[in-house]
């Protein structure tokens, strides 16, 4: 039994005149840049605001799919390392006045830092610990930015935050920086596909289903769980990055401990493991409330719900419903042949 | 003769049960050791502190004459050290061809040449050779999770070899494989012996399987030696029929 | 000096409330090996409850915390095993944990939505008055809440320790498979400790209520400290997770008595990093060989 997404994907590549790494995965990340890039020309500044949204989350799900999905570890800080990037990116833009690029670069590089600096003592002892370490550096993150008034202005957070521009066309229009965000997430994506599919993404998955064995075959297991978590946490500072000049305002409050849960809630829901999985994640947890207004603070119930539910029922996840509703429509199709 | 491996004074305690009490022995180039003993006797104990995975109390593992005691599992392999554990341990998840890639890819290259380089590490025709070798031809692309029990067990060994190791430890190698295969597996494990020098040490119940493949025994009871020789010496030393083939 | 004695008893009666929450997380990891994010939920909700049955049935007092106390051990000890940890546990520790997460959220808005976003005053059942002892103003609340606390616990250790039925439960936690051939009813056994980890909670909640005040976001800092005080203490031990507790107590009220009000929370966490790194087994705990 192989799983379809493989499945569907062989033939399909031998057909076309494709590259032999092509496949069914890679395919649907550019169709799905390419309908994204146009579709939101009709749909104003809230809904495109809201387009965008949902691909700046799945950056920071990505990344937790990393940690959790692929190689098994709890994290509990994402949000935390997605406020450091997004205050980082804030201050140096707006404060010190570097360009968003080597902002977002300097984000990404002290979150994998901070990630390396919590992670090592903490996958020292047992792989649990790891819970709890980052659910008290949620905690630290979330006091910094709400007391360290000088430097984050504390509750009242930061504004005026600009926009990046692309060789000097600029990007302050609610269309022109979703077509950005649409880029940048893009080729975060295909980075992490391209990691998951080298012999970097078989070690994750071996120390996720057998630490001990994987040892025993030489894998380095000690710092292929650092490097899936300090690259997890990298996209969480990516995503901050991202998240500050779209928004244009942050405060500490969407990066608490309670949205690092909530962004635990999306990775399980679109489905642990699944490359594709983080964006479906983020599209029940980030774009359905927006949508669904009407069920205000109810949503988030609902939504935890629906995970309980998902993790009873199929703890792969939505992604792991459709590979299920795949297999039994492509079986009966040729059960009918 | 070369002495690939050798352990001096090995004590292990858990609380104040000693299950590895004061062994001593050595491997030889090109050998293959068998080590045998009631349930118990301490062999899994002693294997698991040879290989890093428990620290032992006292005592030390040389391996050709470097000291590896307590050196990480994931290090003492990439030094060509290589086992199998008396449980299935594969990658169910992975395809058959996946395992055994797995198993060769941190021996080559740098963490950076294993992220940019090719996917399989360059390892397929490695990976192929050794699916030809166990027989697992038509199962190569099959999850691994889904093998019977005895293909699996294959699977496991072929692990053990692929990245051609130097001397490879193997928990109860036989343990739950049925006839036919075991003959398969003897003959395999023959064959890598004499083909590629790789030294041997296998623990065993299965007396037939030890005397028949082993060229040197050695006999465990109750964490100490209790005999060694060949197959023949120690089948007629009176101590272990007391202790162990009497039984 | 009188100032530092009031401290110190203010810091031993908020360590009993985390080494309560602290002892029944550790129970229910230790026989079902659940990790309990929603732990500082269970604390915060039973007040919650309390406070609901009252208003929805203008039940006097009394009427009210049996109802309420009824309703959270039905729910969240019975029912939060059978429905949620018995059909999870299948797929492993890692969804069991993350479904005690989606739980917590759960709790949390459901108290917001259904009760109040405000804190609401809880009855006290002893005066809020202080004593002077030595010159320094003890309340009686404090003092209260160590003899109950203590005395609850004291109860804990004799009935795991000198009944049949808590040694049973003692010898389930350590070591199941033994348990079960022995011919204890493990499953029943399980059941039990869910059920004295809501008990706890409940007198937790009653104890705590009247001076923090019922409110939904109670429980993220007594969840985060019952956590720390399980590590800091010893993650398998109860009396690890009595000890922790009281040392987070004392150390959270030292903090924001003689620190900073704005980094109180700061200091447990940064003990919690320091026992990680240097006693990772905690202070109590018993170090664990490497299992293949």
């Amino acid at each position: 039994m192989t799983a379809p997404a493989t499945h569907s994907a062989a033939p399909a590549a031998r057909r076309l005149p494709l590259p032999a790494f092509v496949d069914g995965t890679l395919l649907t990340l550019v169709a799905a840049a390419v309908i994204l890039w146009f579709v939101p020309s009709g749909m104003g500044r809230y809904g495109t605001y809201v387009l965008s949204l949902w691909l700046v989350m799945s950056v920071a799900v990505m990344g937790l799919n990393l940690t959790l999905g692929y190689a098994g570890l709890k994290s509990l800080a994402q949000a935390a390392f997605m406020g450091i990037g997004a205050y980082a990116t804030a201050l140096l833009t707006s404060k010190v006045g570097l360009n968003w690029y080597a902002s977002f670069a300097i984000s990404g590089l002290l979150t994998f830092a901070v990630g390396l600096v919590l992670g090592f003592p903490a996958l020292r002892v047992k792989a649990h610990y790891l819970a709890f370490v980052t659910l008290a550096f949620s905690t630290l993150i979330w006091l910094v930015l709400r007391n360290e008034q000088w430097l984050t202005g504390g509750v009242f957070g930061l504004s005026n935050i600009p926009r990046p521009s692309f060789f000097g066309l600029k990007l302050d229009g609610a269309l022109a920086f979703h077509r950005f965000v649409v880029v940048v997430t893009f080729l975060l994506a295909v980075v992490l596909w391209w990691m998951i599919r080298s012999p970097w993404g078989r070690a994750f998955t071996a120390l996720r289903e057998n630490p001990i064995r994987a040892a025993s075959l030489g894998i380095d297991t000690r710092m292929y769980t650092l490097l899936a978590f300090a690259i997890g946490s990298a996209y969480a500072g990516f995503a901050g990055a991202l998240y500050a000049p779209l928004v244009e305002f942050i405060d500490p409050s969407p990066f608490s401990l309670s949205q690092s849960f909530f962004l635990l809630l999306m990775v399980v829901a679109g489905g642990a493991g699944y490359l594709l999985g983080p964006f479906i994640g983020a599209l029940l947890g980030v774009v359905l409330p927006e949508w669904l207004r009407f069920a205000g603070s109810l949503y988030l119930i609902i939504f935890a719900a629906i995970v309980m539910l998902l993790l009873i029922a199929c703890p792969q996840g939505m992604s792991g419903l459709l590979e299920r509703g795949w297999a039994k429509l492509t079986s009966k199709k040729e059960g009918a042949r | 003769m070369n002495q690939v491996l050798e352990v001096s004074n090995l004590h292990k305690a858990f609380g104040g049960i000693k299950a590895v009490n004061g062994v001593s022995f050595s491997v030889n180039e090109g050998e293959i050791l068998g080590i045998i003993g009631p349930n118990g006797c301490g062999k899994s104990t002693l294997f698991n502190c040879i290989l890093g995975q428990l620290e032992p109390t006292e005592g030390a593992v040389k391996l050709d004459g470097r000291d590896v005691t307590n050196m990480r599992p994931s290090e003492l392999n990439r030094l060509g050290v290589s086992r199998t554990f008396q449980l299935l341990q594969v990658f169910p998840e992975l395809s058959v061809r996946e395992n055994l890639i797995l198993a060769g890819q941190e021996h080559e290259g740098t963490m950076l040449s294993r992220f940019f380089g090719s996917r399989d590490a360059g390892l397929t025709a490695k990976a192929e050779q050794m699916i030809g070798f166990f027989k697992l031809g038509h199962l190569a692309d099959a999850k691994a999770g889904g093998l019977s029990y005895g293909q699996q067990k294959l699977l496991d060994a072929a692990m053990a070899f692929m990245a051609g190791p130097r001397l490879v430890l193997l928990d109860e190698p036989a343990g739950g494989v049925n006839l036919t295969m075991l003959g398969d597996l003897k003959e395999r494990l023959r064959a890598i012996n004499a083909e590629q020098g790789a030294t041997f040490v296998v623990i065993e119940h299965n007396m037939d399987f030890v005397m028949s493949l082993c060229s040197r025994v050695i006999v465990l009871a109750e964490g100490k030696v209790l005999a060694e020789g060949t197959p023949a010496e120690v089948r007629a030393n009176p101590a272990v029929i007391e202790a162990y083939l009497g039984h | 000096m009188a100032e530092f004695l009031a401290y110190l008893i203010a810091g031993i009666a908020t360590g009993a409330i985390y080494a309560l929450a602290a002892i029944g997380f550790t129970l229910v990891w230790q026989t079902s090996q659940t990790i309990n994010f929603a732990q500082g939920e269970f604390v915060m909700l039973p007040a919650v409850l309390i406070l609901l049955a009252i208003k929805l049935f203008g039940a006097p007092i009394w009427l009210g915390a049996l109802i309420g106390i009824a309703a959270f051990i039905l729910i969240f000890g019975v029912g939060f095993k059978l429905a949620v940890v018995d059909p999870m546990i299948r797929h492993g520790v890692l969804p069991l944990a993350i479904a005690t997460m989606a739980l917590s959220i759960i709790m949390k808005e459901g108290a917001k939505d259904g009760f109040s976003a405000e804190a609401q005053k809880f009855p006290s059942f002893v005066p809020t008055e202080t004593i002077s002892v030595f010159g320094a103003a003890i309340s009686l609340q404090h003092v209260a809440i160590i003899a109950v606390a203590f005395a609850v616990i004291g109860l804990l250790q004799w009935f795991v320790g000198s009944t049949r039925l808590g040694r049973q439960m003692q010898a389930t936690a350590q070591n199941p498979t033994v348990a079960r051939i022995l011919g204890i009813p493990v499953e029943r056994m399980v059941l039990l400790t869910f059920v004295i980890n809501a008990a706890l909670a409940v007198v937790a909640s009653v104890l705590i209520s009247p001076i923090y005040l019922a409110k939904f976001s109670n429980g993220e800092v007594i969840g985060l400290f019952a956590f720390i005080a399980a590590i800091v203490g010893g993650f398998n031990q109860v009396r690890g997770a009595l000890v922790g507790g009281l040392i987070v107590g004392i150390v959270d009220s030292m903090a924001a008595a003689y620190i900073s009000t704005s980094y109180r929370l700061a200091v447990p966490l940064v003990l919690l990093v320091v026992v990680i790194l240097v006693k990772p087994e905690g202070l109590m705990g018993r170090k664990e060989e490497r299992r293949v």
